[in-house]
């Protein structure tokens, strides 16, 4: 009873008042259940960002605290309501899930606050509920599996076999290679997601190999997509039913199919904006820094949210750290005047970045480590099909 | 009747409840807020659930569903009401979503109660859990209110000289609907009804011999319990703006066991003390380390292996103790 | 439909079923021996996957992994019954459920320490590792064959142990009347830790089996644990015969349902509807089956003669 007490009043003394020159950034995402390993290596990434600003923009401190969204999108409002109402932050930041974000967005715009995704795309935000205060460091979820389906048109690929989570981002997914994608799909499963997502796919395996499509194309994020492509060996599958990916060998994946010794993933391809071989200094420098720090490929979650903490600095610099004067504040993060691991990209009416996807291949690097490289470019200065919908202009 | 140092307490608590919101509004800590209203909300839920529960001795497993039940009825209507479609229950009106709320919560009550209640002991539990599962399943089916991916409650329910959209209105809302509450189950369970349902969880053969037709009388309880969570389910749709599958999932059953189970199971004030101390516990912990369940589950543990009778039983024993 | 894929799809559900017969085997055999409910069993699940991925980091090899991993699992059956479980045999079920359900939280957060969040994958054996081609058209990966045997000889042992063995008399006699057997100078609490420690070799193993597919991770118990409850109901607490019909059975409504439940919605709503729907309701599927046994068998389809 009496300790009740004591922690109410005690947790109620805690908040303390923002000074004007300390400007505070709430990065939500996954730090618990499997799907942490994809948060945790955001959390580097922010790291380093902050590392490489020396924790300033300009003459203003940048303080990043983090929120677990427990893989839960209610779980995620609920940080997200913490991080505006308690520690009052100037930027919400993070997210790795659609859903999350959908659920977590009014806590943030409502309050008047920036909201940056740096991974999560869904449909709904690049149309109709687009925001002002709202921009992408990442892409609309459809682009990845559209710059896919443009690959598999141009392979020959007559039929597909699509699986995917069943989830916003996954829908979304299935509707963006549906977009380009000129064949026939035969077949699609979307299976269980969330903290008791489904993870033995043999009846859905089964399925996509009888169905004799010309190839199968998944989106299984984080833990899942080790898993999937643990069980596509397995199966035998390799040469009977060629895999295509979106979002799902990357750099935290691979190394474990390494160990596990999967080498059929090596030559398989897959669609993204970045690659860690892309050639432009500040990409250089973060893949190096990234490698030397931690001692792994950072993965494209990495490079996005390394992205977003610099886009959020080189708009408290332009506005020398006034968070009051929104419009300044905006139009700032709107300029995207700032080196992106990407190259340089504009953004769109609804705040996407209009910005090239690359065909990327599964290597061997100098070292005997499995990565990625760019194998081409599919699109550039794409723009996401929602836009239109939006009605900022 | 000799002073209630449990009463006395709960009452505290409740005057606690009562005074600090404005407080927090006052000195900047809007967050607090939010934290007290959840805290109401779940204390209602724990509240309906503690009368089947510990008076009752019907170990309920599935009572997230009704919560969640509850604030899809909020949801949904106020989704059709702004995207259009199904015109025969698209409102605003809260003075529709909420009878609705605890309408569909009575019957879905009634009509699994009425299938679980033949069962009994572990049995129940696990055929309580089963429907619960299968509204979780049911609504991550429905693609129409966001599948797994949750509905947002774009509009609160439209009250009557009540603004919910205000964090202090809909605080004091919950606040008295928990006051009810407490009055409510405390009423049911003086009468005889409450003496019958508290005679058959003690001795079901009794109470069947001496004439009751216990079945009904546990029924009608659960019907009860299931339509208070379902308000409690509206309430916290209007709180969070933001309703999922995911709180239907058996682990928030699991927490609502553990709430009336921590404050003291068949006492007045106990699901309230559990609720309080639940949600302090659960914010001081996260805030400290994100392994916070470590140290949660190993309270958990020790509380049900040493503490019995919960924070109510501390109460009482201490002070029974001194004299 | 094809037969090679319906022949597949029959496997795969044995295999889920064999899987959770392995689960189920030891919570039934707990609850109908201790009347002890362990929500905690799942965890044991996951420490088995857990303990052989590290072993086969370790030592290279699964098999040797699997065979050190379960005397290990089961001295940490063995260490829950001595530490948690004995307290709670005089409790309700109530503060069993909410122990146990403290006791998944810390097992799990603990796991969350020592492994990472990420989880382990286990490296097959090449011979493990491919096909066995039946005919043309029907391929079986080969670990899942061994998933299966090893499951059905697991439950041969488990028959025979409980059937033909003086300690599987004792647990019958045990489930049958505890007092007896403690008047006739059986060490009752030895007898008791020895069935928590097998339930959890047996839940390890499971754990054990499935890693090299789904890979070892936070929480993976208490996905399954669920459905294990959901087979020992429907099979009658208690009785090793119900759990295993009802464990084929839940494994192969849960696979089926996957595979064709869309094609068949499909004949009588659109092709968008159906596959949506379709994972949902098969999800769905076993707790209806459980709600409409129990409506109609109150204690399950096999209920322990003697109680």
């Amino acid at each position: 009873m009496k300790r009740t007490l004591t922690a109410l009043v005690a947790t109620a003394m805690m908040a303390v008042p923002a000074t004007a020159a300390e400007i505070k950034i709430g990065f939500v995402t996954t730090l618990t259940t499997g799907a942490a390993v994809i948060g945790n290596d955001m959390k580097k990434a922010v790291e380093l960002a902050l590392d490489h600003l020396g924790g300033k923009a300009g003459d203003h401190t940048l303080t990043v605290i983090f929120g677990d969204d427990q893989f839960a999108p209610e779980t995620g409002k609920q940080v997200t309501d913490k991080l505006v109402k308690q520690d009052n932050v100037d930027f919400v930041a993070g997210y790795i899930w659609s859903h999350v974000l959908l659920a977590s967005r009014k806590s943030v715009l409502d309050a008047g606050k920036f909201l940056i995704s740096a991974n999560a795309g869904p449909s709904a935000l690049a149309g109709k509920l687009c925001h002002e205060n709202f921009f992408s460091t990442s892409w609309q979820n459809d682009q990845t599996p559209m710059a896919m389906g443009e690959v598999l048109n141009q392979r020959g690929v007559k039929s597909l076999y699509v699986m995917a989570p069943n989830y916003a981002a996954g829908k979304d997914m299935v509707a963006g290679v549906e977009r380009t994608f000129k064949g026939e799909i035969v077949g699609k499963d979307l299976t269980k997601w969330g903290a008791d997502a489904q993870l033995d796919f043999s009846a859905e395996l089964a399925k996509a190999k009888a169905s004799g499509a010309d190839g199968l194309l998944v989106f299984y994020p984080g833990a899942a997509g080790g898993a999937f492509i643990k069980q596509y060996h397995q199966a035998g599958l390799k040469d009977i039913l060629p895999l295509y990916t979106v979002f799902t060998v990357d750099a935290l994946s691979l190394p474990r199919l390494q160990a596990a010794g999967l080498d059929s993933v090596i030559g398989s391809f897959t669609t993204q904006h970045w690659d860690p071989t892309l050639d432009n200094a500040a990409n250089r420098r973060f893949v190096a820094d990234f490698k030397a720090k931690y001692g792994s490929y950072p993965s494209f979650y990495a490079a996005q949210a390394y992205d977003a903490i610099n886009l959020i600095a080189s708009a408290v610099e332009a506005v020398d750290g006034d968070m009051s004067d929104k419009d300044a504040v905006r139009a700032a993060l709107m300029a995207a005047d700032y080196e992106s691991v990407r190259g340089p990209y504009t953004y769109n009416t609804n705040h996407f970045p209009i910005q090239n996807f690359y065909l990327r291949e599964v290597v061997v690097d100098d070292e005997g480590n499995w990565t990625t490289k760019v194998a081409g470019l599919v699109y550039e200065n794409m723009k996401d099909p929602y836009y239109e919908e939006c009605p900022l202009k | 009747m000799k002073p209630d140092r449990k009463t006395a307490a709960g009452l505290f608590v409740l005057a606690l409840l009562a005074v600090l919101p404005p407080i927090f509004i006052w000195t900047g800590n809007p967050f607090y807020v939010d934290l007290a209203t959840r805290l109401v909300i779940l204390a209602i839920a724990a509240t309906s659930l503690n009368l089947i529960l510990g008076y009752g001795g019907m170990i309920s497993f599935g009572h997230a569903a009704y919560v969640g039940l509850g604030a899809y009825a909020v949801g949904i209507p106020a989704y059709h009401e702004l995207y259009g479609g199904f015109d025969a229950i698209a409102s605003f009106s809260g003075s529709f979503q909420i009878p609705l709320a605890v309408a569909v919560c009575a019957l879905f009550a009634l009509v699994t109660g009425a299938i679980c209640l033949r069962t009994k002991g572990v049995y129940f539990i696990m055929i309580t859990m089963a429907f619960a599962q299968m509204v979780y399943y049911l609504f991550v089916s429905i693609e129409e209110y966001g599948a797994d991916d949750g509905l947002v409650i774009d509009v609160r329910s439209e009250l009557p000289g009540i603004n919910l959209d205000r964090p202090l209105q809909l605080y004091y809302l919950a606040f008295v609907s928990l006051v009810l509450a407490i009055v409510i189950v405390r009423t049911i369970v003086n009468s005889r009804f409450g003496m019958v349902i508290q005679g058959a969880k003690g001795n079901d053969t009794r109470m069947k011999t001496m004439g009751f037709n216990t079945y009904i009388y546990r029924l009608t309880a659960y019907v009860i319990s299931g339509a208070m969570a379902g308000y409690a389910g509206a309430l916290l749709g209007n709180f969070t703006t933001f309703i999922s599958p995911e709180m239907m999932d058996w682990t928030r059953s699991g927490e609502l066991m553990f709430m009336v189970i921590l404050g003291g199971a068949a006492t007045t004030f106990g699901p309230l003390m559990g609720a309080a101390a639940f949600i302090v516990i659960e914010e001081v912990l996260s805030h400290v380390t994100i392994y916070w369940h470590l140290p949660f589950g190993l309270m958990l543990i020790l509380v049900v292996l040493y503490v019995r009778g919960g924070i109510m039983g501390l109460i009482e024993g201490r002070w029974g103790r001194r004299r | 439909m094809d037969t090679a894929l319906f022949v597949i799809q029959l496997l795969n559900g044995l295999q889920l079923g064999l899987l959770l017969f392995l689960v189920a085997s030891g919570l039934t055999l707990i609850f109908g021996i201790l009347d002890f409910v362990n929500l905690a069993h799942g965890a044991l699940y996951m420490l088995g996957a857990f303990i052989c991925a590290t072993l086969t980091m370790w030592t290279g090899s699964f098999v040797l992994s699997v065979i050190l991993s379960l005397p290990v699992v089961g001295a940490i059956g063995f260490a829950i019954e001595r530490l948690v479980a004995r307290s709670l045999y005089t409790r309700d079920h109530l503060d069993q459920v909410l122990a146990t359900f403290g006791l998944i939280l810390v097992l799990d957060t603990l796991a969350h320490l020592i492994w990472g969040p990420e989880g382990m994958a286990i490296p097959l054996p090449a011979w493990l590792d491919g096909q066995i081609a039946v005919t043309e058209t029907l391929v079986i990966p080969t670990y899942r064959l061994l998933i299966i045997a090893t499951g059905l000889a697991t439950a041969g042992g488990l028959f025979w142990l409980v059937n033909y063995t003086r300690l599987g008399m004792l647990i019958r006699a045990g489930a049958s009347n505890r007092t007896m057997v403690a008047a006739l100078g059986i060490n009752i609490q030895l007898l008791f830790s020895l069935v928590f420690a097998l339930g959890a070799v047996l839940a390890g193993l499971a754990g054990m089996l499935v890693a090299p597919i789904t890979e070892a991770s936070i929480g993976m118990g208490n996905n399954i644990i669920i459905t294990a409850f959901v087979v020992i109901i429907v099979g009658g607490i208690g009785s090793m015969k119900g759990a295993f019909i009802a464990a084929l059975m839940i494994g192969l409504i849960d696979t089926l349902g996957r595979s064709f439940l869309d094609d068949i919605f499909k004949l009588f709503m659109s092709t968008a509807a159906a596959e949506t729907s379709a994972p949902a309701v098969s999800a769905m599927l076993i707790y209806i089956i459980m709600a409409a046994v129990l409506a109609v068998r109150p204690q399950g389809l096999f209920p322990p003669k003697v109680r």
